[in-house]
């Protein structure tokens, strides 16, 4: 399908071309609900089939280093402190102390009053998306906002939060839909609310950090739904859609995974514009995670499996990762006490 | 003096229509004793071509009417027949050459067992249908459905009537439209019940009824590939061999021939001959 | 790197044990063959995996006096409870040896291991399993109180689902009480002779089922062996046909499996990305060498371009190589012979002016092999919307309306499977009931189950296997009464009321020696 004038649209604009009219909730309703729906035992099945395949050997080796560059390491306690950041961003630079060639991984990802404890724990090795001083790969900051995880805050706080987080370094913008308006079917506020923190994003010199715009999917509990409000947060101008918070139950699932990938490739046919996923809470295991970079590659492409692309919101995993990566270097399995613990 | 009666021209019964055949042909109908009855209709290869042609377009209307409906209609013809028992006695005695009282025993017999039949229209599906605990998360329902046209030569030897009934009931039950081969030696009933059925409420074409020569007409039949199911009940006499095998050559399905006391005796099987069991998955799921 | 270049990752072949030549499984021992052995061989590399014996007309006769013995001896005297025992433990046997058999099943037929292991073999376990549990339950199998065993079973299977085939064939069988004398495709009796070692190992009675190899002339015996009273064929429609008529007037009871010409009718309101996942189901699952295959694609008009499209991004991530790879999604063809007939209806496709368009995959250079292929632009005259191909080639079609798509799904002589696609479960349901097939899947498609009832309408055959109604198959009603009031007659067609015997003209026109393809 060839891409259509669409491709050449700011954003807004190709959004209100899309759903013919401005985006109020009958409009939205209209677009929304004329998407095809989702048949939850044929998606289900797809994403166990994909949950099949055999990645041994040297294919292997690419998918654990490619792993540890897409994660968001994360923390996001009431109890974190500038110690427990500084300590995670230590890991996120050297994840492995015994091997250097281990790679750094993508972001550090925060609540918005460790940003700056963040941004000064990385010094030179912060980087927004590009290279740090020596050509090394930087890692990014990420701070969750809108009143994470709940996201239930006037609009006003939610903002205020989101520039907070923005004036003090981070580099991308973990926001939280109102899971609430969209299952009321408010759809304009939910679009209007993205199209807010999207600007609140904006920084002095007029770029803008990322925007990744959780769904929180266990909340939204259906595939349809799941898939509506996926298109919704594209259209609003989200960068990335990504599954959860973490804190609700079920969080990123592979099915779930799945449709987010297909409302994404559906997105770049129609605009050819890339939208980056990101799964988040849940993902333990480097087995799990091969899982979803196959889900990817066989979706979308494998040139969705860099960090402007793909993330996993994970902290658990890393570890695992590396016990398997060590157990790939050595030939022999490695144990918990030969990684560290953050 | 006596009033001089004025006799019946037996045609065949093709598409709610009773037509000479297209062959001009008829044969002389014979009681027990030899006595000349009447002229039947000597069906062709033609008129057995327009059974079937009527057969099929009749068929997406018999299938589809509610089985209440089509329990209702086959009941109906019982009560036809009963208003007509008389009739029937007065043929099946001049015919087969019995007593009015085993003619009338036989006449009951055939009412009776349209109502037996008529009953099943609405519980086959469930006596025979099933509900299938497959292994995911599907539904999964069998249930049987009409063959389509099925061709039956109907029995040759006494108890016309009953005989003809007990072949077409059974295929008629389930949905099945029908072109039947009458007793050639004593097709008179089998056209009277044609009268009743025109004036009942089974729809033309569903029944229709070729007098003539079971061996001429029979391999037409049993070659015609628009025919889904053969039931030879009353084809013992002819080479019904060769009508199977015939029949093989588009996978009829083939009911074969029976003799004796309990030939085309009522039974649930009868029916379920003339069903193909349709299983259908849907997928099953909340989210 | 490119990691969709996924590194090979090849199942492991130590845990078979095969032997350079097999003999005829007979009354409990393997036994040489009459014949002239043959040659069975891995169709991904063409490379000899064993020698097969040949049942001739003197073994094939052994072999249905073994069944004959087992039958009057042994297996008609035995409870029920106890044949079902003898189930279970041949399906825990399967289950123990799972791997070793889907391996042994991925060499010698060329479908991916991923399927042997995965579908195949799971369900093999599961039909010994479902039919164990029946064997002390018949009075419900709905032929009436206290039914009888037929007798001996001849059974002759294709090549598509090997080791699958023989168990739907076998464990209904046992399960009512008659024994068994299988005959595998020439192709692929490799797991069926695996098979028999299993029953040994499950101590089954001698001569309860027998299986003799051989071509398409050893079954055509078989099957018309005057000792045997049931015979169940899956295969071709020209064989079925061919049976047919040469079981004509015998007392012989007989279900067929045949061909079709599966409809996959996708409506504008289908839910999208399963669809196509069902399509590819539908017609790449074993390439294509699937009876029930959706072999015809049948798009609502106005959403054609949308579904042709995300079809083909799919199909480009099929893999097609090594069957053995556990991340082979397209396997081998499993013969020359079935790759020749693939090619040639798909030449004539192009000829008669569909358009044709196959992946970008990699064919490997020994071994029969065919990309995945879908043609659009076609006709429902054309032969390859006609045909059954039997390969992963899919005719696409379009429709305006419920009603065309019907017409159109049930204008073939087939009957044997359709899908429908659509998230308005009232238009489902009515087009499930208009559709003349066997097996309708709504949203789905080729799913196998040994509770679920399978088989066609039309020239796809008739009987069914799984369920209830596949057990019914395999028996008769106690007892034939005289009296009109008791309906205790059972009417199946071909089940002969002894009204006469095969007239000799019959004969002349038995089964041609044509090899079982479903």
């Amino acid at each position: 399908m060839t891409h259509s004038p669409l491709a050449t649209y700011q954003p807004e604009q190709r959004a209100l071309a899309l759903i013919g009219g401005e985006a109020t909730d009958a409009n939205l309703r209209r677009y929304l609900h004329g998407i095809p729906g989702i048949d939850a035992v044929g998606l289900e099945a797809r994403a166990a089939d994909l949950g099949t395949r055999s990645i041994k050997t040297s294919s292997k080796r690419w998918a654990i280093d490619t792993i540890i560059g897409l994660i968001d390491l994360t923390t996001l306690e009431g109890a974190d402190t500038p110690g427990k950041v500084r300590s995670l961003v230590a890991k996120a630079l050297v994840p492995d102390p015994g091997d250097p060639g281990c790679p750094r991984v993508a972001a550090v990802c925060v609540y918005g009053d460790m940003v700056g404890a963040a941004v000064t724990a990385l010094g030179s090795t912060h980087a927004a998306g590009g290279t740090d001083g020596t050509g090394v790969q930087g890692v990014r900051v990420a701070a969750v906002a809108t009143a994470f995880p709940s996201g239930r805050a006037s609009i006003a706080i939610k903002l205020a939060d989101v520039r907070d987080a923005v004036a003090a370094g981070a580099d991308e913008i973990d926001m939280v839909i109102d899971r609430g308006a969209f299952l009321a079917g408010r759809f304009g506020q939910v679009y209007d609310e993205i199209v807010a923190v999207k600007e609140a994003c904006r920084r002095a010199d007029g770029s803008f950090a990322h925007l990744k715009v959780i769904l929180e999917t266990g909340e939204l509990n259906t595939y349809d739904n799941v898939r509506r409000a996926s298109w919704l947060a594209i259209l609003a101008g989200g960068d990335f859609i990504k599954t959860s918070t973490g804190k609700v139950a079920p969080a990123a699932t592979l099915p779930v995974t799945l449709s987010m990938l297909e409302v994404v490739r559906d997105w770049h046919r129609l605009t050819g514009v890339r939208i980056g996923v990101k799964p988040a809470g849940g993902i333990r295991t480097s087995k799990d995670a091969i899982k979803y970079l196959v889900t990817v590659a066989e979706t979308v492409g494998e040139e969705w499996l860099t960090p402007h692309l793909f993330r996993f919101g994970a902290s658990s995993l890393l570890n695992d990762v590396l016990l398997q990566r060590q157990k790939m270097t050595t030939g022999h399995y490695s144990g918990p006490d030969y990684v560290t613990i953050d | 003096m006596n009033r001089l009666a004025i006799p019946k021209t037996y045609k065949l019964y093709i598409g709610g229509k009773f037509p000479r055949s297209e062959s001009g042909r008829v044969y002389e109908v014979l009681s027990h004793q030899g006595d000349f009855l009447a002229n039947a209709a000597k069906g062709s290869r033609k008129d057995t071509r327009d059974a079937v042609v009527a057969a099929r377009s009749a068929l997406s209307g018999w299938a589809g009417a509610t089985a209440y409906n089509r329990g209702q209609v086959l009941y109906r013809i019982a009560e036809l027949l009963e208003g007509r028992r008389a009739q029937f006695v007065d043929e099946i005695e001049s015919c087969e050459g019995v007593n009015a009282a085993v003619a009338g025993t036989q006449v009951d017999e055939a009412i009776d067992r349209w109502v037996w039949y008529a009953g099943w229209a609405d519980k086959y599906v469930q006596v025979a249908g099933n509900a299938n605990p497959v292994s995911g998360p599907f539904f999964n329902l069998s249930v049987p459905e009409p063959t389509g046209v099925v061709a039956i030569i109907a029995p040759q030897g006494s108890e016309s009537l009953l005989g003809l009934v007990s072949a077409i009931a059974p295929a008629l039950v389930a949905g099945n439209t029908v072109v039947v081969v009458a007793n050639e030696l004593a097709p008179l009933s089998a056209i009277s019940l044609g009268e009743v059925l025109a004036t009942s409420d089974v729809p033309g074409g569903v029944v229709n009824i070729v007098t003539g020569s079971p061996t001429e007409i029979a391999p037409w039949l049993a070659s015609h590939a628009d025919v889904n199911a053969l039931d030879l009940v009353g084809a013992g006499a002819l080479d019904w061999v060769e009508l199977q095998i015939s029949a093989a050559d588009t996978l009829k399905r083939v009911l074969p021939p029976e003799t004796g006391a309990d030939a085309a005796a009522p039974a649930l099987s009868r029916i379920l001959a003339f069903t193909e069991l349709k299983t259908v998955w849907h997928t099953k799921a909340i989210l | 790197m490119k990691f969709l270049d996924y590194a090979p990752a090849p199942e492991s072949q130590a845990l078979l044990n095969l032997k350079s030549d097999y003999g005829l499984f007979i009354n409990g021992d393997f036994t040489p063959g009459r014949g002239t052995p043959f040659q069975t061989i891995n169709p991904a590399t063409e490379q000899q995996i064993a020698m097969i014996s040949t049942a001739n007309e003197a073994d094939v006769d052994a072999a249905v006096s073994a069944a004959r013995h087992a039958y009057d001896g042994v297996w008609s005297r035995l409870s029920g409870s106890d044949r079902g025992k003898y189930l279970f433990r041949i399906a825990r046997l399967v289950q123990e040896r799972a791997r070793e058999l889907a391996v042994a099943e991925t060499l010698d037929n060329g479908k991916p291991i991923k399927e042997t292991r995965d579908v195949d073999i799971p369900l093999v376990a599961a039909w010994f399993f479902y039919y164990a549990g029946w064997a002390d339950k018949l009075d419900h199998a709905g032929v009436g109180p206290n039914p009888a065993a037929l007798g001996v079973a001849a059974q002759v299977i294709p090549w598509n689902f090997p080791l699958m085939m023989l168990a739907w064939k076998i464990a209904p069988a046992l399960a009512a009480g008659n024994t068994v004398v299988l005959k595998p495709a020439e192709t692929t009796s490799l797991t069926a002779l695996l098979f028999a070692e299993i029953l040994q190992q499950a101590d089954l009675p001698a001569g309860v089922v027998n299986i003799i190899t051989g071509d398409g002339s050893t079954g055509q015996t078989l099957v018309n062996h005057p000792g045997v009273n049931k015979v169940a064929f899956t295969g071709s429609t020209a064989v079925g046909r061919a049976i047919a008529r040469s079981v004509a007037g015998t007392d012989k009871k007989l279900s067929l499996e045949l061909g079709g010409k599966g409809a996959n009718i996708v409506f504008d309101d289908a839910p999208i990305d399963q669809a196509v996942e069902g399509i590819v189901r539908g017609i790449f699952f074993n390439q294509g060498h699937v009876c029930c295959a959706g072999s015809r694609l049948l798009v609502q008009e106005s959403i054609q371009d949308d579904v042709i499209d995300r079809l083909k991004r799919r199909m480009q991530t099929l893999r097609l190589g090594d069957p053995l790879d556990k991340n082979t999604d397209i396997g081998a063809i499993n013969s020359a012979e079935q790759l020749a007939r693939i090619r040639e209806l798909s030449d004539l496709g192009q000829q008669e002016g569909a358009e044709r368009w196959s992946t970008d995959c990699v064919i490997p250079t020994t071994g029969f092999w065919f990309a995945p292929t879908i043609f659009t632009n076609v006709s429902t005259s054309h032969r390859i919307a006609r045909d059954e191909i039997f390969g992963p080639v899919l005719s696409v079609l379009t429709f305006r309306t419920p009603a065309e798509a019907i017409a159109k799904a049930n204008n073939t002589p087939y009957g044997l499977s359709a899908g429908i696609w659509s998230d308005k479960g009232s238009r489902i349901l009515a087009v499930a009931d208009k559709l003349r097939a066997g097996v309708i899947w709504a949203n789905t498609f080729n799913q196998f189950d040994p509770s679920s009832p399978f088989g066609g309408y039309k020239e796809s055959g008739y009987g069914r296997e799984g369920g209830r109604h596949g057990l019914s198959a395999y028996l008769k009603p106690a007892v034939r009464s005289g009296s009109r009031s008791i309906p205790a007659v059972e009417h199946t067609p071909q089940a002969v009321a002894s009204a006469g015997k095969k007239s000799a003209s019959a004969s002349k026109k038995s089964a041609s020696a044509e090899k079982a393809a479903k």
